[in-house]
């Protein structure tokens, strides 16, 4: 038993993470505000640097990896606020066509009930070549021009375009109900990944600035109450990436656990992460944290995309209880 | 990341489970939490038959008699006899993870034969003597002055928080030889017999109704040099270096007991009815959740220790996070009772169906109020982390 990273978890993270600064640097991030479609020279580069294809097998096309690796290379993508439908094209790999090198992005869609209320809404839509629709026959496969959708005209996250499906077809049934759980369960997981980076990267960021900012003549980190704030940030952070990396791990190692209870409990401690810590990471800063130039919003609000897609978190918490 | 058990790990666990599954049930009654001779006689008879077995001082070195295990093997050993509902370590707390660690470490070789063996066997019982009534969260305010006098030093102070003082044979004494320069210099560690004339034991009655802790008075308690660990003036370091023990397996045990408790939660609102409310589900479930995410954690702290063979700072984010869980934890417990909540004493069920369980729930509901103060508060907890791992200024 060993659950830090191994070497090769650790470079692959570190590989990531400079891709991602080297690609994704905030600034560049922040100038694809208002746009409807994926860049796509930045979808090439995260294909090329194996994120929608490295749990493939070698033989097509894949890296072999494991969750595990995909867990780490998530946790940066999050870190990066790298836009676009990541985890859906990722856990549709195996079976979109396309997916894995990049020249298919893919949305994900559960299935909602009948005689709904609330709209039920896909990202990035202009972009996608395929949308799946999990429900408990299995996974359904349409061509996007198959959904009748209405943009959103003004959506919370300015980085993610978002639709409004007024109608969702049937499809063609293109994987059984076994692998429709897998599929939820797998984009649990890495959604959940993304939402620890996310929770690092705001708690980083507040540390740096209550290490920065003086007030009464001093750092505003050497008052307690700013510390206690801090230290709250990287406890949320630190306990929901183990919870992660153990989902993780169990989905690749079936014998130490219950993959779905692990999931679900980490999409629920992940999301409250980044959402609390983008929060509190405003907070931190203040007057300015409440202004549109401090990166903190854009951390909350893709945060809060990122937890919508996981469904109520009352709901992962009753699939935990189930399976205690 | 590699969340299974190697083979050798796996026969380690064998094996233990093959013993504690032919001693537990030789074992008598637990005795009365109140009958402090009795909880000595019965937690070292516990020690002595781990001792015969092999499994005394787990993660001491073979060389002073321990078993050396690694980091991931005590971790096993802690699941394996929280599994078992082993007896807790009880009265010999003290030795085996606080002074005997320290004697272990900075101990002479007289010291440490002179002193390691009766804790390993169950023969020797240890308490502590740190905290004072001015001296608590700053530990190193402390007062209790020894004076050198010929082979002895003389001391004379007050401690408190001293759990089974009453029943032990030491104390391991933080004591203030000198006021000069910064105030951890000025301290001196010592090992101060319990029947040395001189002391006064009193206890302190808990919110929870126990006598656990005492406070000591000393007034010219006359304690052999020889009993110095360290150098005078050097005990702040010494005490310190006993953290070096620590491998992220504190609170392990009580963290398996915790996900055994959301078992029994669920159990109880199924029972009531509570279970149809979806709002009961949803908090046993986040709970659930939680525990789980750090069962992960405390792996995580295992293994960064089996690597580095230094303590990682996870062990503050592991004890602020569990204290402030358990606690919840607890309250959920509490309010699934309803007004059983309100009795110390058992009830019966209304329907027949027997003893509600409402005396252990709020026996665990009243203690965890102690969790987020004991072992460094929640506050303190989390002044370590902002200074020590996110590096903000000292206020």
């Amino acid at each position: 038993m060993d659950f830090e990273l191994s070497d090769d978890e650790a470079a692959l993270a570190e590989a990531m993470r400079r891709m991602c600064q080297s690609r994704f640097p905030l600034e560049r991030v922040r100038a694809g505000e208002g746009r409807r479609v994926v860049d796509a020279d930045q979808w090439r580069a995260l294909a090329e640097a194996g994120v929608f294809s490295l749990r493939l097998a070698e033989d097509d096309g894949g890296a072999g990896l494991g969750t595990a690796h995909a867990a780490v290379v998530f946790e940066e993508l999050g870190r990066a606020l790298v836009p676009g439908p990541l985890v859906a094209t990722h856990v549709a790999a195996r079976i979109v066509k396309g997916a894995g090198t990049g020249e298919q992005l893919v949305g994900l869609v559960h299935r909602p009930p009948m005689g709904r209320v609330l709209p039920v809404v896909v990202a990035d839509l202009a972009s996608l070549g395929a949308v799946l629709v999990v429900d408990e026959q299995g996974v359904h496969q349409l061509p996007p021009e198959a959904l009748e959708a209405e943009p959103i005209d003004h959506g919370l996250d300015p980085l993610t375009p978002l639709w409004r499906l007024a109608t969702i077809p049937e499809g063609a049934v293109v994987a059984d109900a076994g692998t429709a759980r897998e599929l939820w369960r797998d984009h649990l997981v890495l959604s959940a990944a993304l939402l620890v980076g996310m929770a690092s990267a705001v708690a980083e960021l507040a540390t740096e600035y209550a290490k920065q900012r003086r007030q009464f003549d001093r750092p505003i980190g050497s008052f307690q109450a700013v510390k206690h704030l801090c230290a709250d940030m990287l406890v949320r952070a630190e306990t929901a990436r183990a919870s992660v990396h153990a989902a993780a791990v169990t989905i690749d190692q079936p014998d130490v656990g219950d993959a779905l209870r692990a999931g679900a409990g980490a999409a629920l401690l992940a999301s409250d992460a980044a959402v609390a810590n983008a929060k509190a990471c405003i907070q931190v800063h203040g007057g300015m944290g409440f202004t549109w130039e401090v990166p903190a919003h854009l951390y909350l609000m893709r945060a809060a995309l990122v937890s919508r897609g996981l469904g109520r978190a009352q709901r992962l918490a009753e699939v935990v209880a189930e399976r205690l | 990341m590699d969340l299974r058990y190697s083979e050798a790990e796996e026969t380690f666990r064998a094996g233990l489970r093959a013993w504690l599954t032919d001693t537990i049930p030789t074992l008598g009654a637990a005795p009365s939490p109140h009958d402090w001779p009795a909880r000595r006689a019965y937690d070292t008879a516990w020690q002595r038959m781990l001792y015969d077995a092999g499994y005394a001082g787990i993660d001491w070195p073979a060389e002073v008699g321990g078993r050396g295990a690694s980091p991931v093997e005590q971790l096993v050993y802690l699941e394996e006899l929280e599994r078992a509902h082993a007896p807790y370590v009880g009265v010999n707390f003290v030795g085996l993870l606080h002074a005997g660690p320290t004697i272990v470490v900075e101990g002479t070789p007289e010291q440490r034969e002179r002193f390691l063996p009766g804790i390993l066997k169950g023969d020797a019982v240890w308490c502590q003597g740190f905290s004072e009534p001015d001296a608590g969260s700053d530990l190193a305010a402390l007062r209790t002055r020894a004076v050198r006098d010929g082979d002895d030093y003389v001391v004379s102070g007050s401690k408190i928080w001293t759990s089974h003082a009453e029943v032990a044979d030491y104390c391991e004494l933080l004591v203030r030889t000198s006021d000069e320069g910064p105030k951890q210099r000025g301290i001196t560690w010592l090992a101060m017999p319990m029947d040395a004339p001189g002391i006064d034991i009193r206890p302190l009655r808990t919110i929870a109704g126990s006598n656990e802790f005492a406070e000591l008075f000393l007034d010219g308690v006359r304690v052999p040099v020889a009993n110095r660990v360290g150098e005078e003036n050097d005990g702040w370091r010494v005490t310190m270096v006993t953290l070096s023990f620590e491998r992220g397996t504190a609170f392990v045990g009580e963290l398996l007991q915790s996900m055994e408790l959301v078992g029994e939660l669920r159990a109880l609102a199924r029972r009531t009815g509570a279970w149809e409310d979806a709002a009961v589900r949803a908090q046993v479930g986040r709970l659930g959740a939680e525990l789980d995410a750090l069962w992960g954690l405390a792996r995580r702290n295992v293994s960064q220790a089996a690597r580095t063979d230094v303590p990682g700072v996870g062990g503050s984010v592991f004890k602020l996070a569990f204290s402030e869980l358990r606690q919840r934890l607890a309250q959920l417990g509490q309010d699934l009772l309803g007004a059983a909540g309100l009795s110390w004493g058992e009830l019966e069920a209304d329907d027949g169906s027997g003893p509600l369980g409402n005396a252990r729930l709020l026996d665990v509901w009243i203690n965890s109020f102690s969790r987020t103060i004991a072992a460094g508060t929640s506050q303190i907890q989390r002044n370590i982390i902002a200074e020590r791992i996110l590096g903000l200024p000292k206020g």
